[in-house]
């Protein structure tokens, strides 16, 4: 049984979430193909050579597929799944926006963001913005995948697996227009090592710059909002973290002056330590949080600012 | 223009849910329910391009138990003209509800279908890009602004790391996401008028469409529980505390 893994790529670098969902695959099957999708992507498709475990790379290129036309994509994948028993694709805005339509050209049924790999036909995944998880076995002969990155160690690189052109697709009755990338240091919010995320305590815009950027440039975070927050127009909706929002697992989730309702809590509670400032004492975040601090933020953040600068930061 | 906007009736996101003590499901019994709030969004979206006389009807399509009937009639009560409500027992996964979804865009030939980006109970974010793909419409997913003209839509999305534009020739599949816009509480009067608008009542049978799962689901358990771990007493104590974890 053969598995392809889409690469997740920007035209210009391969990024993680390839090693991840390579890393699922690898528990599939030894047989482990990798396509990049992109336009003047070589790079990339040299970088994903080399990730352990790979044994071809396949390089689709057009204009659509640069841009990321779901239409173009799927056609790319389709054209090769033939060859494969399963296809699988990391969980990412572009991902998830192609997959499924691979799915419902197959006529199976996608399984979306799984966070095991339970045996060759069951996996388990978040349901209900990761209240429960639901372990599934499907009966489908070809798979249609998406993988939760951050669930999955990323595979090593020392490898060298040959390239291979193979043809592009086009974008159909669709253009692309233009596109308008943030220009941000700050890493991206879903998948940053560390998020710093300010709550409706804030109370302004002002206030929420004012805090919460410092400290997360302090430690090179991503900035991320509650959706109280952001419905008080403190934060942008593109912060929001929660069931409605994004749903992140960074290493470290700092969350200040959020009280911790279920809709926020839905969104980070799979991080690996989560920290708490908050005023109040009986915050439901603090029943989550590994470290709390039981302090009014206009405090405590100077002084956790302070104390990083001590500790070498 | 007609605008066909599917909408499901799940928990209401504001309610914890409770994973069933046998491991069959999520507790749906007395939960209060709503309407998916990114179908919601769509569904907002669709009346204000009536509104700016862009779509002549908004009609509305739930699939579920006979109760997401409601779900229509909030629907129907924001603005929208008419419903058609497709009763089962089953709960179908995303490929059976794209394939329904295509057999009401063949009876009801809409320009445009108009959805939540993913429903907050399954969370697979997939029927639209599937309805399309069955279709052979274009699709915009993630859409944070529409803007119809003639044959076609301007469709801002949002896409990791920035916004993408894309123009797609009409018909096609949207579906919404967060930023489209701020759905509005439906009035009482509206909400009175709703009751009087027509919902077409079809079953699954109707539509000859193979809905058996593929997927059998084993089991749905709780994720493990976080326990609550200490209070600190100072900022410093923190940042020694993570640097012992690691994670600085």
């Amino acid at each position: 049984m053969a598995v392809l893994v889409v690469a997740d790529n920007d035209n210009a670098h391969l990024r993680d979430g390839t090693h991840k969902t390579v890393t699922a695959a690898l528990k599939l099957s030894s047989d482990v193909d990798v396509l990049v999708l992109g336009k003047g992507a070589k790079a990339v498709a040299d970088a994903a050579a080399k990730i352990t475990g790979v044994r071809k790379v396949l390089l689709a290129e057009s204009d659509a597929l640069g841009h990321g036309v779901a239409e173009a994509e799927a056609d790319a994948v389709l054209a090769l799944a033939g060859n494969y028993d399963a296809i699988l694709v990391p969980a990412t805005a572009g991902g998830k926006n192609f997959a499924p339509r691979v799915a419902a050209k197959l006529d199976v049924a996608p399984i979306s963001e799984i966070v095991e790999v339970v045996s060759a036909d069951t996996f388990t995944r978040p349901i209900y913005a990761g209240n429960a998880l639901e372990t599934v076995q499907t009966s489908d002969a070809k798979k249609v995948i998406t993988v939760r990155p951050t669930a999955f160690a990323a595979a090593e690189e020392g490898g060298s697996a040959p390239v291979e052109t193979v043809s592009g697709a086009d974008a159909g009755k669709t253009r692309f227009v233009s596109e308008e990338m943030v220009k941000s240091d700050r890493p991206e919010l879903a998948a940053a090592k560390i998020v710093v995320s300010g709550g409706r305590a804030m109370g302004s815009a002002e206030e929420f710059q004012k805090v919460i950027e410092p400290l997360a440039d302090k430690l090179g975070a991503a900035v991320g909002a509650s959706r109280a927050a952001v419905d008080a127009g403190y934060a942008p909706n593109d912060y929001q973290v929660g069931q409605t929002g994004k749903v992140v697992a960074p290493s470290l989730y700092i969350a200040i002056g959020i009280s911790g309702a279920i809709q926020h809590l839905a969104g980070m509670k799979d991080s690996k330590i989560i920290v708490a400032i908050n005023k109040d004492s009986d915050a439901p975040i603090f029943q989550i949080a590994d470290y709390g601090l039981v302090a009014d933020y206009k405090s405590a953040v100077p002084e956790l600012m302070d104390a990083l600068t001590a500790a070498g930061k | 223009m007609k605008v066909l906007v599917p909408v499901k009736r799940v928990i209401d996101y504001n309610v914890k849910v409770r994973v069933k003590p046998d491991q069959t499901g999520v507790d749906l019994a007395n939960v209060k329910m709503s309407m998916n709030p990114f179908c919601e969004i769509a569904v907002e979206e669709a009346v204000r391009l009536k509104e700016k006389g862009v779509a002549t009807e908004v009609v509305i399509v739930s699939i579920g138990p006979a109760q997401a009937q409601e779900t229509i009639r909030t629907a129907l009560a924001m603005g929208g003209d008419r419903g058609v409500l497709i009763t089962t027992d089953a709960d179908p996964e995303p490929l059976a509800v794209a394939k329904l979804l295509a057999a009401v865009v063949a009876e009801e030939k809409p320009d445009l279908v108009l959805m939540g980006k993913q429903a907050i109970d399954g969370d697979n974010n997939a029927v639209g890009q599937m309805l399309s793909a069955l279709l052979g419409w274009p699709q915009a997913t993630y859409a944070s602004a529409i803007e119809v003209s003639g044959q076609a839509a301007k469709v801002t999305r949002e896409v990791d790391g920035g916004l993408q534009t894309l123009d797609v020739d009409l018909p096609a599949v949207v579906t919404a996401d967060l930023r489209l816009n701020e759905p509005r509480y439906a009035s009482l009067p509206n909400i009175m008028k709703a009751k009087k608008k027509e919902i077409a009542q079809k079953t699954v049978a109707d539509y000859g469409v193979d809905v058996a799962p593929r997927l059998k689901v084993l089991k749905v358990v709780e994720p493990a529980k976080r326990s609550a771990g200490v209070k600190l007493e100072t900022a410093a104590d923190l940042v020694s505390k993570l640097k012992t974890a690691g994670v600085l």
